[in-house]
């Protein structure tokens, strides 16, 4: 195996877990609604996957445990926002602290325990390719899940009736109602959508990118998520790219880190982060490009007047 | 039958003080029967966790250290999330501010004058004010969601901190380990008495009062109400948002970094690579409980200093019950407060389905 394709097969591992979340919470925020609490929901996603993965030792039984775990997170947001209109910034910033804080709670026995690694599962030919084969066709169950969904969400959001009642949700929930939508019950089911994605990011990083169980494991990756799709300016498509971009970035400190050559680890280690703010900077300078996609209703509560 | 959220015809008038008591006696409930399940009792269990930290000067004195920073940071918090300005990076801000005061006692080591502790201090607040106009710049010039960029920030300043503390500012006696040198006492704040009390808890109760006449008698405290509140209304009304936003992310992030740097130069004594158990995240909780008011937020912050003392105690005396308990119940408190809160514009109204046409129904009588 070459170098780049070495670091092409990283790059993906590390791509993943955004792209999964970001996809999840684009569907949510195309609802109208804004779901802060990405990072708490794949934090116990990844530890609900682990804990599972490692008590039966299936490491199927731990993605289903995980996107259990992340819809149960997200139906939280879900009765607070939208049966009781709290505030969603506030809300998803609970969520965020309190699946931060009961992860490590839950957590606190598998750490430092060996995990069960998601098999790889290798696609007859297109495995073989040169360069691309060993990265995108030799990869765990979750990186075709991630291709999957990302192609399904951009169909059914363009193309569909379900993606149109969505989007119309998502831009003027009072026109929906009075068409006779159950607005609610869509941003609900957005809502459940978003955690179960971001319970599959979380256990692709505690059952595939790791096998292990870390407290505060996602490193900010559920924010970087967020920022990803006002990037993407709520495309799909464009969520794709910018997961591989991030994914790249991530990987591209590591190695320097591996290389040395003198520039601090902890420089390298905030680069994600960094990327992020000028990325962020970036796209919102541009106000046209900005605002083209963005849901009119994101971030408002809808209480319906019976 | 089902349960509906019916508007209220104006703003309740009690709720507003019975929701934060309403949500921490929720958290009590819901901590009980997690204690129960456990296999403790869950009353015992209760009482060292929340009444034992205030029995003992001693752990009223650890109270107090532990409520200080959660309380600045938490005043100026509250007035942010009042302007409907999402701060939420005051971890980066407090670790900016720490760097930024801890730099003279480190650089400086010899430079003996009753000059290096009130410098130290204005250092701190800086720090914290530079952290925090970088969000608020990208928001001003680029529009870029503050929430999100204040937040990455918080990653950088404690990469920041641990590049210093393992690197350049390493105490070169310490035997390798990442800190920086022990500051000396004209370094340190002053203490009440021989304990651990220092002046950053008077400077907080200073803030609070100061906060509390800004935002209930001065203009610019009707502005940044008015500015969270009826944003249009403040528009025609001349007031800038611009500058709201800019105001808020200063006082925010000042005050941040000011507690960063007393709880360097005041119960740490140095600097390492973790300052803070994350009173950056718990203010967000405290400001909310203390209904983005001053005087609440003092309140409020003493509540969960009372937390984290719990957490601690708990850890020591009861089988089975980890540290980490604290930070489930800080969450669970913030969702129970912001439950309680929609009852202060709204009731809840059952409504049964065979009995629908007698109830009257609003608009339609």
């Amino acid at each position: 195996m070459s170098l780049v394709e070495a670091a092409l097969v990283t790059i993906v591992a590390a791509s993943t877990p955004l792209l999964l979340a970001a996809i999840g919470e684009l569907v949510v925020e195309r609802s109208g609604v804004l779901n802060l609490g990405v990072e708490g929901m794949m934090v116990m996603g990844a530890v609900a996957g682990f804990a599972a993965a490692y008590t039966v030792g299936s490491a199927t039984l731990g993605i289903v445990a995980a996107v259990v775990t992340g819809i149960a997170m997200s139906l939280l947001f879900a009765f607070l926002t939208q049966i009781l209109a709290a505030n969603q910034v506030a809300t998803g910033l609970a969520l965020t602290l309190f699946g931060l804080g009961l992860s490590g709670l839950v957590g606190e026995p598998f750490t430092g325990l060996p995990g069960v690694k998601l098999e790889r599962i290798e696609i007859p030919l297109l495995s073989d390719l040169p360069i691309v084969g060993s990265a995108f066709f030799a990869q765990d169950v979750l990186v075709y899940a991630s291709f999957i969904l990302t192609i399904a969400t951009a169909f059914v959001l363009s193309r569909t009736k379900t993606g149109l009642v969505i989007r119309a949700v998502g831009i003027n929930h009072h026109s929906a109602h009075a068409l006779g939508y159950k607005v609610i019950a869509v941003r609900c089911a957005c809502i459940a959508f978003g955690g179960a994605c971001a319970g599959l990011a979380g256990a692709h990083l505690s059952l595939a990118y790791t096998t292990q169980w870390i407290e505060s494991m996602t490193a900010g990756r559920g924010w970087i998520a967020l920022a990803l799709v006002v990037f993407a300016t709520w495309v799909p498509g464009r969520v794709l790219v910018g997961a591989y971009l991030f994914g790249a970035v991530w990987i591209m400190g590591l190695y320097a880190q591996g290389l040395g050559a003198g520039i601090p680890p902890q420089l390298l280690s905030s680069l994600p982060y960094l990327a992020t703010i000028v990325a962020l900077v970036l796209i919102s300078g541009d106000r046209i490009l900005a605002k083209a996609n963005t849901p009119a209703c994101l971030g408002q509560a809808f209480v319906p007047d019976r | 039958m089902r349960l509906i959220l019916e508007k209220r015809p104006e703003r309740s008038r009690w709720m507003p003080f019975l929701s934060p008591l309403l949500a921490i006696g929720l958290t009590l409930v819901v901590g009980g029967i997690l204690f129960a399940a456990r296999g403790l009792d869950p009353l015992h269990a209760l009482y060292v966790y929340f009444v034992e930290p205030v029995t003992t000067w001693w752990s009223i004195e650890e109270l107090i250290v532990k409520t200080a920073p959660l309380v600045l940071i938490g005043v100026g918090l509250a007035i942010c999330f009042k302007a409907n300005i999402w701060n939420i990076g005051a971890e980066g801000q407090l670790t900016a501010g720490a760097i930024a005061g801890a730099a003279i006692p480190i650089l400086l080591p010899g430079w003996e004058s009753p000059m290096v502790l009130p410098l130290m201090i204005l250092c701190g607040i800086a720090g914290g004010i530079a952290w925090a106009a970088i969000p608020a710049f990208f928001r001003h010039r680029f529009g870029a969601s503050e929430i999100l960029t204040s937040l990455m920030l918080v990653y950088v300043a404690l990469y920041l901190l641990d590049w210093l503390v393992r690197g350049p500012w390493r105490d070169p006696h310490g035997y390798n380990f990442p800190h920086s040198v022990s500051f000396e006492s004209w370094q340190l704040l002053p203490t009440l008495g021989d304990g651990r009390v220092h002046a950053g808890a008077l400077i907080a109760l200073l803030v609070v009062f100061t906060l509390f006449i800004m935002m209930s008698k001065t203009l610019k405290g009707f502005e940044i109400r008015i500015s969270g509140e009826a944003p249009k209304a403040s528009g025609f009304g001349g007031f800038s948002r611009p500058r709201t936003l800019w105001f808020c992310f200063i006082l925010a992030g000042g005050l941040a970094g000011l507690a960063g740097i007393c709880e360097v130069a005041g119960p740490i004594g140095q600097l390492q690579p973790s300052i803070s158990p994350g009173y950056g995240f718990t203010a967000i909780i405290v400001a909310f409980l203390g209904r983005l008011n001053p005087v609440g937020v003092l309140l409020a912050g003493i509540a969960l200093g009372i937390s984290y003392l719990g957490g601690e105690a708990a850890q020591i005396e009861l089988t089975g019950v980890s540290d980490k308990t604290a930070r489930v119940f800080q969450g669970m408190l913030l969702f129970f407060i912001l439950a309680c809160d929609t009852l202060i514009l709204y009731r809840l109204r059952w409504i049964g389905t065979g009995l629908a046409t007698t109830t009257p129904k609003r608009g339609q009588a």
